[in-house]
């Protein structure tokens, strides 16, 4: 019986010995030389670029090896590119070029695909087909003043669009159209819930943009401002629950919401008081001279809890379907209030406790900073005097605390976590480094600076414009490369630096080239706050409704109909075929497609082109996508799949013909 | 009760003799039940996996088996595995996954049932549990045998890769993917099982032995005496 005990050990040696053993192929880091620096092959190497000191510690606070993640997303609007790009940062590698009003083929976005199609086309104006655009200002969603990482928006000035789009799968889900106001600069900006996404107008126009003579300017023409009401359960923009408020026709530039005790307001800064408009060919100055005459100009402060309470009550006139405060009523009814700034400023920014307002003076050497709560006794004061269109405007000792004087072109400002703003200085190509001073003029002070490469516009800061940021890092958005790269031809890069502002002095540590848009405002985020999905939750499913679609097509379920002149194509694709691989139809029939990607694997995307079609999708593991179109010329056409997805690619195709 | 029925349930265990040595009793009762509530309990977990490694799959695929069931990332398994014409992995041991549950359950009862016979036929008993792990492994090995040997020739990588035989435990190789099949914890709870009923069984002896000798001792006497 000692035998059985035996055995029974024997086993249990025998069973532990399959346990499988992991091995540790970490490599040990190289020790430093005798000196306590790098490694003398690394010496080696710096001395071959001929780096310095402080380029090597540039290069290790940002290189980031293969297969290490970045502390932050930055998100950077791409301009005129009409899309929105997310960079990661220390390593200021771009991490995906988002399409939002400009069709961009490999995400298959506007070639074809039935949903994008139709989320353009709410972008249309008048029947015009707009298929690009002017992206902004992105503004992600917050919750309590902070960035919850779950949504972001951005507008397009050139037609006064806004998009929404999803962050789990960093796609467009949205795009209104403003009925009233076809240009926009003051957006987007979130309250601090993401209750209303603020949309300030720029170019001012009549209602509808609608044709009035230039001469008739002060009368007809407008500007506006937008609360486009963010529906999170839904992850829509509810027009229906929108409204604007009528504002005069200066320029509204930029915008910012309140926060914390300014919580309910919404700030705007405007230039072209003066109302010119233009006529350089009649005798007049030109725009950039007779918008710069007056000393002041104004600031808009806008009361949008109490805006709420008013179109609640009905007091609105509705203009093309919106919802208007008329500006009489927003004056009677407390709204809308101006405030004197110097002098065409640019930027506006509500410091990270809600209490001050810094707007940056443009072609005033300071920053200006208010006082959210001189702001509110001057209002309760009375104090004021009307301007053109009987708006009150607050007496400008009353409302502002400290003017500093940063440089020159001062445009816009961010904050870090120990009290300190950062203001992008455009005409001496710097970022100035300021102490926040409270209620005390005198504390408020210059810091120091640091230069950039070149012509500075935006700067962002971590979560820099949230009520809590981060410090750390700082990304100078700068317009103008001129030498800092290898030549490209005449349209240069734009190039984006990041600062290092962990401490007292900003370090440039990195140079970006930006080659696919020219961004204007950016933000950054913690990447963790963010969840991304890996694919989409269920085969077959519509990434636009967020839901399984009604044309998901599983593995055995694939199939041609035809239903009179209509053929509709139900197709899987999976590696390394496509089902059906004939699609045949008769010239003049009407084609609708759709096709499911029946993956489950992170990153096995399937792309689809059709020969001499104006088609291409981008089918992410699990989704369905559609498009439909009309077979005119007959002939043979292959399509395929445009993801190089595995050794057997090339063989991913199909024929689709045509019959005369 | 007849003489036969009464030689395979063994003797039973006089009171007076229990009040004395109750522990030697108990241990063979108490070890029996442990590796019947062992080996139920394995029924809901993996008896096996198998994990396969390639560069573009940072994180492995990995596929598990339970008796009646397999789970993971079966389907990107079987997507692979279409280009070198293997069947789908739910086609295989489709009457071993059907019975497997019940199956178990049986074998478990009869490892209770063993508490009752005091002789060697407890042994017998005990026997399905005891080599059930082995029995598993065996049956799963033939399966992948099955599945490597018979593959599609008209798949597209046929002249590629030819047919195989997947080692059921430890490393194989096969294209860029390297493979590596380990027990999972409900095998190893079945191996415990095994390893327990052993042990139960060498108290089993010690306890009803000296009873049965005893019992055939006082027999033989009868007889000697009639």
């Amino acid at each position: 019986m000692k035998r059985i005990v035996v055995l029974a050990f024997v086993l249990v040696m025998l069973a532990s010995l399959m346990l499988g053993c992991s091995k540790d192929d970490k490599t040990p880091t190289p020790a430093p030389d005798s000196q306590g620096g790098l490694p003398a092959d690394s010496m080696a190497i710096a001395a071959e670029r001929g780096l310095t000191p402080d380029d090597i510690n540039a290069a290790l606070m940002t290189y980031t090896p293969s297969g290490t993640w970045d502390e932050y997303i930055t998100f950077m609007s791409g301009g005129h590119s009409g899309n929105l790009i997310a960079v990661g940062v220390p390593s200021m590698r771009i991490l995906k070029n988002i399409a939002v009003f400009t069709p961009e083929a490999w995400q298959g976005y506007g070639f074809g695909n039935t949903e994008i199609e139709q989320m353009l086309d709410a972008g249309n104006v008048d029947g015009e087909t707009i298929r690009m655009g002017d992206s902004h200002h992105p503004a992600l969603s917050e919750t309590a003043g902070d960035y919850d990482g779950q949504w972001i928006f951005i507008n397009d000035k050139n037609s006064a669009r806004v998009a929404v789009i999803d962050l789990r799968d960093f796609e467009t889900k949205q795009i209104v159209k403003d009925p009233n106001i076809i240009s926009n600069h003051g957006a987007t900006f979130v309250s601090p819930n993401t209750d209303y996404i603020f949309q300030g107008a720029q170019y001012a126009t009549p209602f509808g943009w609608e044709y009035a003579p230039l001469s008739e300017y002060q009368e007809k023409y407008r500007g506006m401002m937008t609360a486009w009401k963010f529906d999170r359960e839904a992850g829509r923009i509810d027009p229906s629950k929108s409204f604007s408020i009528e504002l005069p026709p200066y320029w509204q530039d930029l915008c910012d919401a309140g926060k914390l005790v300014s919580d309910g307001w919404v700030f705007c800064n405007s230039f072209n008081t003066e109302m010119a408009t233009g006529g350089n060919m009649e005798g007049q100055p030109n725009f950039e001279a007779s918008v710069s005459q007056r000393d002041m100009d104004y600031m808009h402060i806008i009361d949008w809890k109490k805006a709420e309470q008013v179109v609640a009550a009905g007091k609105t006139e509705e203009i093309n379907g919106m919802p208007v405060i008329s500006i009489p009523t927003a004056i009677e009814e407390g709204v809308l209030y101006l405030a004197p700034e110097p002098k065409s400023p640019h930027g506006m920014d509500v410091t990270p406790d809600g209490k001050y307002l810094v707007v940056a003076g443009k072609l005033d050497p300071h920053v200006t900073i208010y006082s959210f709560d001189k702001i509110q006794k001057a209002i309760a004061s009375g104090n004021s005097t009307p301007d053109a269109f009987g708006i009150p405007i607050l007496n400008f000792d009353d409302v502002m605390v400290a003017q500093l004087e940063v440089g020159l072109g001062p445009l816009h400002t961010q904050f870090d976590d120990k009290g300190n703003a950062y203001t992008s200085l455009f005409l001496d190509s710097m970022v100035a480094k300021w102490k926040l001073g409270g209620d005390d003029p005198a504390a408020y002070v210059v810091l120091n600076k640091v230069p950039v490469q070149y012509n500075i516009g935006h700067l962002v800061a971590a979560e820099g414009d949230t009520v809590s940021p981060d410090g750390k890092y700082l990304i100078a958005l700068n317009k103008w490369a001129v030498d800092r790269f290898t030549p490209v031809g005449p349209l240069l890069p734009q190039n984006e630096q990041l600062i290092d502002i962990s401490g007292d002095a900003m370090k440039v540590i990195y140079d970006m080239p930006m080659g696919v848009g020219e961004p204007h405002y950016a933000q950054m985020i913690k990447a963790d706050k963010i969840h991304a999905i890996n694919t989409y939750p269920e085969v077959g499913w519509d990434p636009i409704s967020w839901q399984k679609s009604e044309f998901a097509t599983l593995p055995g379920e694939e199939r041609i109909e035809r239903n009179g002149n209509e053929v509709e194509v139900f197709m899987t694709s999976v590696r390394s075929h496509l089902t059906p691989d004939r699609v045949e139809v008769k010239q003049g029939d009407h084609v609708i497609w759709h096709i499911t990607n029946v993956e489950t694997a992170q990153d096995a995307t399937h792309g689809f082109q059709l020969d001499g079609h104006n088609i291409s999708l981008s089918i992410e593991p699990g989704e369905t996508a559609n498009f439909e179109f009309d077979a005119t010329n007959s002939g043979t056409y292959p399509y395929y799949c445009t993801e190089f997805c595995s050794a057997l690619h090339l063989e991913m195709m199909g024929y689709f013909q045509v019959a005369p | 009760m007849s003489e036969s029925v009464e030689k395979i349930i063994g003797p039973r265990v006089p009171a007076e003799e229990m009040k004395v040595h109750r522990g030697r009793y108990l241990a063979p009762t108490v070890l029996f039940l442990l590796a019947a509530l062992l080996l139920i309990v394995s029924v809901f977990l993996p008896y096996w996996q198998l994990t396969l490694h390639a560069p573009q799959y940072p994180k492995g695929l990995t596929v598990e088996a339970y008796v009646n069931r397999l789970t993971g990332d079966v389907h990107e398994i079987d997507g692979l595995n279409h280009y070198i014409g293997m069947r789908p992995l739910d086609e295989a041991a489709p009457f071993e996954k059907s019975v497997a549950v019940l199956g178990v359950v049986v074998v478990a009862l009869l490892v209770l049932a063993a508490v009752f016979v005091h002789s060697r036929w407890a042994a017998l008993l005990a026997l399905p549990a005891l080599f059930f792990p082995v029995i598993f492994l065996v049956d799963l090995q033939y399966w992948l045998a099955n599945f490597g040997q018979n593959l599609d020739p008209a798949a597209p990588l046929s002249n590629s890769v030819k047919p195989f035989v997947p080692p059921v435990l430890f490393e194989g190789k096969i294209a860029q993917f390297r493979t590596v099949a380990s027990p999972g914890i409900g095998l190893w709870l079945a191996i415990a099982a095994s390893v327990i009923i052993l042990i139960g069984l060498y108290f089993h002896r010690r306890a009803y032995k000296p009873l049965a000798d005893a019992q055939e001792a006082i027999r033989q006497d009868d007889a000697v005496h009639e």
